[in-house]
């Protein structure tokens, strides 16, 4: 697979359309698993990691998982194809900054990815636009029955699937939903939320790691344990708080719409402004923005612009994307090119953004 | 604003839930890997997850790092010199990293492994799938499990140490002992694949 061929589309997760996708971007499930006659693969010698690779990729290709995929070598890419997929959310950082033989086989609307040679032998994804974790689960089911007819992962009859940390151990199971939650940081209620989560062993991360706010925003919200209980209940763990965050965040939006309306789609209208004519601006007040007139295309305060545009320049306007997309140009800075690719995507909003494109 | 480590620019900025105090932490990406890895729990990030940056584990790490507590230290010195019949890896390493060698470890230290996962999952038996393909009889003790196919690691590692001691004889009886476990264990598209492995 090409890459250049992903950079100028987007991932299906990203479309912005699924159920209650005004506040869940999308719905993830991964499972770790193991090969049982390799050893882990921090332990493995490079000849290992070259033949678990070689076995789960010949393995992957020989067997219908339901959806066409294409293999990407990432341990033969450059770093900035590497740090695209990372910004696509094909692969972890990990993967990208990991050495010796590894690979990821992804399909075209980008939902399902298998990572081979994570921390795991093999992470295995599925990713859906707006709240579908039920969708993905039994998306990933398929996924792992199929390549379970031609592997033998590591398994103990009270462990469980064997992962190489003991916290993936069991089920090998993380579920998470990405929500976008800007009404309760506006009105300070986000800690509230998160120390409840927290009490209900639910984990709390930002878009892209561990960086939260800054990142405009978007928190990720996932199971703690893996082990004990079985892989629908933990589904159901998360899917169960969902509505319950979904209900804050819209009463929070509500009232700033009936309390604060003025001051809200001040803010909004300043962050669309800056977006639009900045000339040269970073990748977190980025975020920060989109952030802001996200919420102000979902209030309705902002008219002319769509939430799948929104939710592509929160992936395109990363450092990796940019650079994929401004080619070999390496005099214009990061700031200076994310300002400039800002301005021509708004461009025909009205003329003063028009004037300023150029 | 500033890392509170160093100079550079705060790019990180974590809040801390503990026992209901909220505490906000701002660090460069530098000073947040290591924060994190001290003290977040594993995937993050799924780090080990794309995206979401799962943050790579180290409650694992943590956790074993802690296991020493109520522990002699003469009996930690022994049990961190123990190391798995399969991989070698030690208990020492294992606690430094909070990753284990191989599949096997799981029973080569079953014991200390037992209060380490009862922390981390508050559980201790697995209640989900199950592979469905049958394994095969006289599989070893670890009953419906896979350790007997796990045994290849063990005897790949000796086949290696005897031909770097050019004992070509017990190389090639562990050759034939992986190619037995393999004729057993595999399903048979995995055999064909295998071969030149």
């Amino acid at each position: 697979m090409r890459l250049d061929t992903l950079t100028n589309s987007i991932g299906e997760w990203l479309r912005g359309t699924g159920p209650d996708s005004d506040i869940v971007m999308s719905s993830r499930v991964r499972l770790a698993r193991n090969l049982a006659q390799f050893p882990f693969v921090s332990r493995a010698t490079e000849q290992d990691r070259a033949d678990t690779e070689r076995v789960l990729r010949e393995r992957i290709a020989a067997v219908p998982v339901g959806r066409e995929l294409d293999y990407i070598d990432v341990g033969h890419l450059a770093e900035i194809d590497r740090r695209f997929l990372v910004e696509r959310q094909l692969i972890s950082r990990e993967h990208a900054d990991a050495q010796g033989a590894r690979g990821v086989a992804i399909d075209r609307l980008e939902q399902v990815s298998l990572m081979i040679n994570e921390e795991d032998h093999l992470r295995i994804q599925c990713m859906h636009s707006g709240l579908d974790l039920h969708g993905a689960w039994e998306q990933i089911k398929v996924v792992d029955d199929q390549i379970e007819r031609v592997v033998s992962y590591a398994f103990h009859p009270r462990w469980g699937y064997l992962t190489a940390c003991p916290t993936n151990v069991g089920t090998g199971i993380r579920v998470s939903v990405m929500l976008h939650l800007p009404a309760l940081v506006i009105t300070r209620q986000i800690d509230k939320v998160f120390r409840s989560l927290h009490k209900i062993s639910l984990a709390v991360r930002g878009l892209y790691g561990e960086g939260s706010q800054a990142m405009g925003d978007f928190y990720q919200i996932s199971n703690q344990t893996t082990l004990g209980r079985t892989e629908d209940e933990l589904v159901q763990q998360v899917a169960d708080v969902v509505p319950v965050l979904i209900d804050y965040e819209r009463r929070a939006r509500d009232f700033l719409v009936r309390e604060t309306q003025q001051n809200v789609h001040d803010q909004v209208s300043r962050a669309y402004g800056i977006l639009r004519t900045a000339q040269t601006i970073s990748n977190e007040e980025t975020m920060q923005l989109l952030s802001r007139v996200r919420m102000g295309v979902l209030l309705g305060l902002i008219g002319d612009v769509k939430l799948s545009d929104i939710n592509s320049l929160l992936i395109r306007t990363q450092p990796a994307h940019l650079q994929k997309l401004r080619g070999g140009d390496e005099d214009s800075s990061d700031d200076i090119e994310r300002a400039r690719y800002l301005r021509h995507h708004f461009e025909g909003g009205d003329s003063q953004s028009r004037a300023s494109a150029n | 604003m500033k890392c509170q480590q160093c100079d550079n620019p705060a790019v990180f900025h974590i809040t801390e839930l503990e026992a209901g105090n909220v505490r906000e932490v701002h660090l460069c990406e530098e000073h947040a890997r290591v924060y994190l890895n001290q003290s977040e729990g594993g995937e993050g990030g799924d780090s080990g997850d794309p995206g979401a940056g799962e943050g790579k584990g180290s409650k694992g790490g943590t956790l074993a790092g802690s296991l020493g507590v109520g522990q002699t230290a003469e009996d930690l010195a022994i049990l961190d010199k123990r190391c798995c019949d399969m991989c070698g890896i030690t208990f020492f390493e294992f606690r430094n990293q909070g990753r284990l060698g191989c599949p096997h470890d799981y029973l080569q230290f079953e014991k200390e492994l037992d209060p380490l996962i009862a922390n981390i999952h508050g559980a201790t038996e697995h209640t989900g799938r199950r592979p469905s393909r049958p394994v095969p009889a006289g599989a070893g003790d670890a009953g419906s499990g896979t350790d007997g196919l796990t045994a290849i690691i063990g005897l790949r590692r000796g086949m290696k140490e005897a031909i770097s001691r050019e004992d070509y004889e017990s190389a090639k009886d562990a050759r034939d002992a992986i190619r037995a476990i393999e004729d057993a264990w595999m399903p048979p598209a995995a055999k064909a694949g295998e071969e030149n492995a």
